[in-house]
C-alpha cells in the first residue's frame, strides 16, 4: 500500500527547473532511497514534501490525501517528520529540551512529553548526553539528535537528508543500525544518501535523480546496473 | 536556602514604604518597578521567542491612552486602563502581528521601530480623540503619597513574573524558544510559528500596555512625545533588557534597577546631564562587546574580573 504518492512533482525557481516532473510512490514500511549528483534537485524534492516549498506543478499526497502545498508544521502534523543535511539542532538548547520541544506536538502535558524524549533519546543512544547544551555536540551525535527530534513527533514517515554525511565508520554501522531500528519500529523512511555503500545495503529500493529529473527506479540491484544510472552517478566501477 | 532568601526579598519589597525613604526614591523605585515590567514584556518577545521589536513605544503608549482616554471621554476612572487595557492591547498586537510577525529578523525590527512612529504621529493629530499634544491630564490623583502606587505597581509586576515564568516553563516557553533558534526547524517539528509567535506578541503587548495604563495613573499626565517615544520608551525597553540579560528570568529588573537610577544620576548631574543619551549609546556599546548576556547572564564574568588574578604556580 502506497503511503506517500508523489504525481508528476516540478519545481522551478525562476527560469531555473530544479524538479522536473518527478513521479514515485512510497510504500508503507519500507526504506526508499533517493540518490543522484550534486545539485540533482534531492533535497529540494525533500522542501516540497515537507512543505518548506509549494510545487510549482503536480501533487503530493500521503496517506491518499493531499498534502502538497500544506505548511510544514501541517505536514508533521500528520506524520511526516525530517531532518537537515545542514544540522540545524536548537543551540542554546540542551539535547533533553530539543527533544521535548517536538515531542510537545502529540503531548499534551511536560510530564508525557518528558516522556516521549527520554524514550526517544534513549532509542538514539543520546540518553547520557541528554543535559549537554546541543552546540557542543560532535556532528555524530547531532545527526542523531536530528533524528531523535524527528521521531519524537511520532511520525508515520520520516525523511532523512544525508544522515551519513561526514561520520566515520564507527559512527556509520551505528547510524545504520538506527536507521534499521527505526524501521522495525513500522515507521516508512526516505532517505538521501551519497554514502554507496550504505545506500545499496538498506534501501529496498532507490529513486535516482540528475538535473531535476528522475532517470531510474527499481531496487538497489537493477539500479546498479542501469546504465543511465552508471553514467550519470556510479561510475564504471561500480559495474558488477 | 534559595526559598528562604526569596522570602526575605518579598519581605524587604512589602516592608520598604516604612522604611521613612524620601518621596524621591519612592518615585525612583516605581520607575524601576515599572521599567522592570516593560522590560519582562519585551523580553518573552525580543529574548525568548527572538523577534526584536524596535516599538514598545506603541503598547506601552496605547495601553496609556487607554487608561487616559477611558477617563477623558467617559468620566472613569483611569484604573479600568488596566483591566480594560488587556483586551484592547490583545486586538493590537493581533492586528501588529497579522502585519509584521510575516516578516523575519531585521524587517521585522524596521516594521515595529515603524510602528511606535505610526502611533506616536497618529496620537499627535487625532486630536478630537486624544487631544493631540495637549496631552491628557488627570484632575483628581488617587492617592498623594507614593505608598499605594508603589504596592499596585509591585503587585503587577509580581503578577508578570509569576505569568512569565509559569508561560515559559510550558509548551509555550519551548516553542518560543524553538522559533527563535531555527524558525525553518522549529515549523518542520510541527511548530505553527506565526500562531505562537502572534501569542508570544499578545503577551509582550499586554504587559507592556498594563504598565502603560499604570504610568497614566501614577504621572497623572500623559502626551505622545513621552508615551510614544522612540528613545524614551522603545529604546529605552531594549537597552533595560540588553543591560539586565536577554531572556533571563531576572535581567530585565537588574536592568530596570541600573538603567533607571543610571539615568536618575547622569540627568541630574551638571553639565553631562544633557549628554545621556549618549552615555547610553556608549553604554550600549560596552554592554554588547563585554557583556553580550548582561549583568544577569555574564554575572560569573563580572565575578571574576573583580576577583584578585591567581598567580600561577
Amino acid at each position: 500500500m502506497s503511503l506517500l504518492d508523489v504525481q508528476n512533482v516540478s519545481k522551478r525557481f525562476g527560469g531555473l527547473a530544479a524538479l522536473t516532473d518527478i513521479s514515485f510512490v512510497c510504500n508503507k514500511g519500507e526504506i526508499l532511497g533517493i540518490i543522484g549528483p550534486n545539485g540533482a534537485g534531492k533535497t529540494t524534492l525533500f522542501n516540497v514534501i515537507n512543505g518548506f516549498y509549494p510545487p510549482s506543478a503536480g501533487e503530493v499526497f500521503f496517506n491518499g490525501e493531499k498534502i502538497s502545498s500544506l505548511k510544514p508544521h501541517k505536514i508533521c502534523a500528520r506524520g511526516i517528520a525530517r531532518t537537515f543535511q545542514v544540522v540545524r539542532p536548537l543551540q542554546r538548547m540542551t539535547v533533553l529540551d530539543n527533544v521535548i520541544a517536538s515531542a510537545f506536538i502529540r503531548a499534551t502535558t511536560k510530564a508525557k512529553a518528558t516522556e516521549t524524549a527520554n524514550e526517544v533519546l534513549q532509542f538514539a543512544g543520546l540518553y547520557d548526553d541528554r543535559a549537554l547544551v546541543s552546540k557542543g555536540l560532535p556532528l555524530g551525535k547531532r545527526k542523531r539528535l536530528e533524528i531523535a527530534r524527528a521521531l519524537a513527533t511520532r511520525p508515520e514517515m520520516v525523511l532523512l537528508d544525508e544522515s551519513f554525511a561526514g561520520l566515520n565508520p564507527t559512527e556509520i554501522n551505528e547510524q545504520i543500525e538506527i536507521v534499521r531500528k527505526i524501521r522495525d519500529k513500522g515507521i516508512t523512511i526516505l532517505i538521501i544518501e551519497h554514502h554507496m555503500k550504505v545506500i545499496m545495503s538498506i534501501s529496498d529500493r532507490i529513486v535516482v535523480l540528475n538535473y531535476g529529473k528522475q532517470i531510474a527506479e527499481g531496487t538497489p540491484a537493477e539500479i546498479s546496473r542501469n546504465p543511465v544510472v552508471i553514467e550519470a552517478y556510479l561510475g564504471e566501477e561500480h559495474r558488477a | 536556602m534559595k526559598k528562604l532568601l526569596l522570602g526575605l526579598l518579598i519581605l524587604f519589597l512589602l516592608l520598604l514604604p516604612f522604611l521613612g525613604l524620601s518621596s524621591y526614591i519612592m518615585h525612583v523605585l516605581i520607575l524601576v518597578i515599572m521599567w522592570s515590567i516593560i522590560g519582562m514584556a519585551w523580553n518573552v518577545l525580543g529574548g525568548y521567542t527572538g523577534q526584536v521589536s524596535f516599538g514598545h513605544a506603541a503598547f506601552f503608549g496605547v495601553g496609556a491612552y487607554t487608561a487616559g482616554l477611558l477617563y477623558y471621554h467617559l468620566g472613569m476612572s483611569a484604573w479600568w486602563g488596566i483591566p480594560i487595557c488587556v483586551v484592547v492591547l490583545t486586538a493590537v498586537s493581533l492586528v501588529v502581528g497579522y502585519i509584521c510577525l510575516r516578516l523575519r529578523g531585521a524587517y521585522f525590527a524596521l516594521a515595529t521601530l515603524a510602528l511606535g512612529e505610526v502611533c506616536r504621529v497618529a496620537a499627535e493629530n487625532m486630536v478630537w480623540f486624544t487631544q493631540g499634544n495637549l496631552g491628557i491630564l488627570i484632575k483628581e490623583r488617587t492617592w498623594i503619597g507614593k505608598t499605594w502606587y508603589y504596592y499596585v505597581i509591585l503587585l503587577l509586576a509580581a503578577g508578570s513574573y509569576l505569568l512569565i515564568k509559569k508561560v515559559m516553563e510550558s509548551k509555550l516557553g519551548y516553542y518560543f524558544v524553538a522559533i527563535r533558534e531555527d524558525q525553518d526547524a522549529a515549523e518542520s517539528l510541527g511548530i505553527d510559528t506565526t500562531f505562537y509567535k502572534t501569542i508570544a506578541l499578545c503577551i509582550s503587548g499586554v504587559l507592556t500596555g498594563i504598565a502603560g495604563a499604570f504610568y497614566m495613573n501614577y504621572m497623572g499626565y500623559i502626551d505622545p512625545g513621552i508615551v510614544f517615544s522612540l528613545s524614551d520608551i522603545s529604546i529605552l525597553t531594549v537597552m533595560v533588557v540588553m543591560v539586565g540579560g536577554v531572556a533571563t528570568f531576572g535581567g530585565p529588573t537588574m536592568g530596570a534597577l541600573i538603567m533607571v537610577f543610571l539615568a536618575e544620576i547622569v540627568r541630574s548631574t551638571p553639565k553631562i546631564g544633557a549628554a545621556h543619551q549618549t552615555i547610553f549609546g556608549i553604554l550600549l556599546i560596552l554592554i554588547i562587546i563585554f557583556l553580550p548576556n548582561g549583568v544577569v547572564g555574564d554575572f560569573r564574568k563580572i565575578v571574576k574580573f573583580f576577583k584578585p588574578k591567581r598567580t600561577r604556580a
